[in-house]
């Protein structure tokens, strides 16, 4: 087992192959050596390709790669062979990556556990009982157990940061429309984005770079690609403005997770940040419009799977699908559309308003990501309510397209917690910076889960 | 709001998902729940609200009228269920077969 190469981040992996300390031939070896060891324990890929070749990154299933399995998570689609490669994997494999392996996921990432994927649950690094949240969970696993040096993922209401955050690794949902989603499945179009896991912030930086801009096959990803700013970046947050809002530490927050955020913003504070009480009013709301909006959406969107031009039978969708396009199906049903559709859409309106508003006071806002560390699998997965009310610290940010990044902050109950930094429309640099300098006066994205090798 | 075991029928039959009765029992409980959730967006007051549906606000972006490579015909069909000459095999639209 060599952990001196898989351990490395991205960053650090490009430096190493172009000072040759080892070969692609080397790098490859490391990462399918260790998969072959811990995939079975923690079950984060549904493919790997052995004979992957450049630098070793996993995909999420739900996004197209040619003639390489794409299942989404469902059985659905268990023959489904993309014919095209998504603009992002294309984009990757430009700059010289590979694919290494197909990360698990909650079925078309409809859950927030990781345990809604025909494939098997995936476990989490720190503690195989426990959840590593969804739904992004193989990407956030694979990541944080070394199993690749970064992930791609989708995020339509936490499932980049909320599993990076239960799993200890950095995740990215960028601004709505600065990633193209051309060969990713929808699952909720107003909201979905495509981020990046990774080991650092500075890797997310890289990452959202090669991935970002305007392919033409995306009618909302209009901006140009992002493009770090060429300054140093500082090592202090002097002259930056934190807004703390007020709703994200009520009723729900679990005690050990609020410390561990607490003692972050103290950081932030002490890195020279100046931190500011803020109010999200409608925030308890975001829960209950996103569900109707996303079902909505998905009750649509999902009308494509017919069985005849690719995947089986709709009888294969798995409950949870069943369930949100039921709930879509009736929310747009003769009759009901102004009062949940149109009632939905008009809160999600008060929603970004909030923010709007909020960000004439404060540069960035921090928070909890996700309310509690990962849970025990199963102690939620016939209680879709319970389940649904996780994501209420990411949700917002899709509902205002804003960007959001998940930070390793600490541990509560020996399970990792991520910060929350939220930023304004288009504006993921200041986040990465934010996130960046925090991880610079910090330990915790050194620490690794200790999975026995 | 409370969904009935009709309702959810007939809002499986609207998205074409065949339900067993255990799941129609399941889903009209679980959905009751959610809806009952739901409801609490009443409380909100959205008189001066205009509708979020997409936060670009963009509206009929167009793409150039130019023709650009597209898949073979092989190809879009690799992955259908049933094939004939060259094109998908549907069930009939009009008749019953």
């Amino acid at each position: 087992m060599n952990n001196d190469i898989t351990n490395l981040s991205l960053i650090e992996t490009l430096k190493s192959l172009e000072e040759k300390k080892f070969s692609k031939e080397e790098l490859n070896k490391a990462y399918l050596e260790r998969i072959k060891e811990l995939n079975p324990k923690l079950n984060a890929y549904i493919k790997v390709i052995d004979e992957a070749s450049e630098v070793p990154v996993a995909i999420k299933d739900i996004i197209c790669t040619q003639n390489i399995e794409t299942t989404a998570g469902s059985k659905i689609l268990s023959n489904f062979l993309p014919q095209y490669n998504a603009t992002v994997v294309d984009k990757l494999v430009s700059k010289g990556m590979g694919i290494i392996g197909k990360a698990n996921m909650d079925e078309f990432a409809m859950g927030s556990s990781g345990e809604n994927s025909a494939y098997g649950v995936t476990n989490n690094p720190w503690d195989l009982n426990k959840v590593p949240g969804g739904s992004s969970s193989g990407s956030a696993a694979a990541v944080a157990a070394d199993l690749c040096v970064f992930a791609l993922a989708t995020d339509t209401g936490g499932s980049i940061r909320q599993p990076a955050s239960l799993c200890g690794v950095v995740g990215l949902k960028p601004s709505y429309g600065r990633v193209s989603r051309y060969g990713a499945m929808a699952m909720a179009s107003s909201l979905d984005q495509i981020g990046p896991i990774t080991k650092t912030v500075a890797d997310a930086r890289k990452v959202l770079e090669w991935i970002s801009g305007p392919d033409g096959f995306d009618s909302n990803c209009i901006e140009d690609g992002f493009k770090s700013k060429d300054l140093k970046l500082k090592n202090d947050l002097n002259g930056l403005k934190v807004g703390v809002p007020k709703e994200y530490f009520g009723k729900g927050l679990d005690s050990g997770v609020e410390k561990v955020i607490k003692e972050a913003i103290s950081k932030l504070e002490e890195l020279g940040a100046e931190i500011i009480e803020i109010s999200l009013p409608h925030t308890e709301y975001a829960v209950a419009a996103y569900y109707v909006l996303m079902a909505s959406e998905v009750s649509s969107n999902f009308a494509r799977f017919d069985g005849i031009r690719f995947g089986t039978k709709r009888e294969d969708f798995g409950e949870e699908v069943k369930r949100r396009i039921m709930l879509g199906t009736f929310a747009l049903s003769t009759g009901y559309y102004d009062d949940y559709f149109a009632k939905a859409a008009k809160v999600r309106n008060l929603i970004k308003l909030d923010f709007e508003k909020a960000y004439d006071e404060c540069d960035v806002i921090v928070g909890p990501v996700s309310p509690t560390v990962a849970w025990n699998i199963g102690e939620k997965i016939n209680d879709p309510l319970t389940m649904y009310l996780s994501d209420i610290y990411t949700i917002p940010a899709n509902l205002a397209g804003i960007p959001g990044l998940s930070v390793p902050c600490g541990f509560s109950e020996g399970l990792p917690v991520g910060l929350q930094i939220l930023g304004k429309y288009m504006d993921e640099e200041t986040i990465l910076n934010v996130g960046e300098v925090y991880e610079q006066n910090t330990e915790w994205h050194n620490k690794k889960p200790d999975l026995g090798i | 709001m409370k969904l009935s075991q009709d309702q959810v029928k007939k809002v499986a039959n609207l998205a074409n998902l065949t339900l067993t009765s255990e799941e129609e029992d399941k889903y009209a409980d679980q959905l009751s729940d959610v809806l009952s959730y739901i409801d609490q967006l009443n409380l909100v007051d959205t008189k001066s609200a205009e509708p979020t549906f997409n936060v670009t606000d963009l509206s009929n972006v167009l793409a150039d009228d130019e023709i650009t490579p597209s898949l073979e015909q092989d190809a879009v069909l690799q992955n259908a269920s049933a094939k004939k000459d060259g094109f998908f095999v549907t069930k009939g639209v009009f008749e019953n077969e």
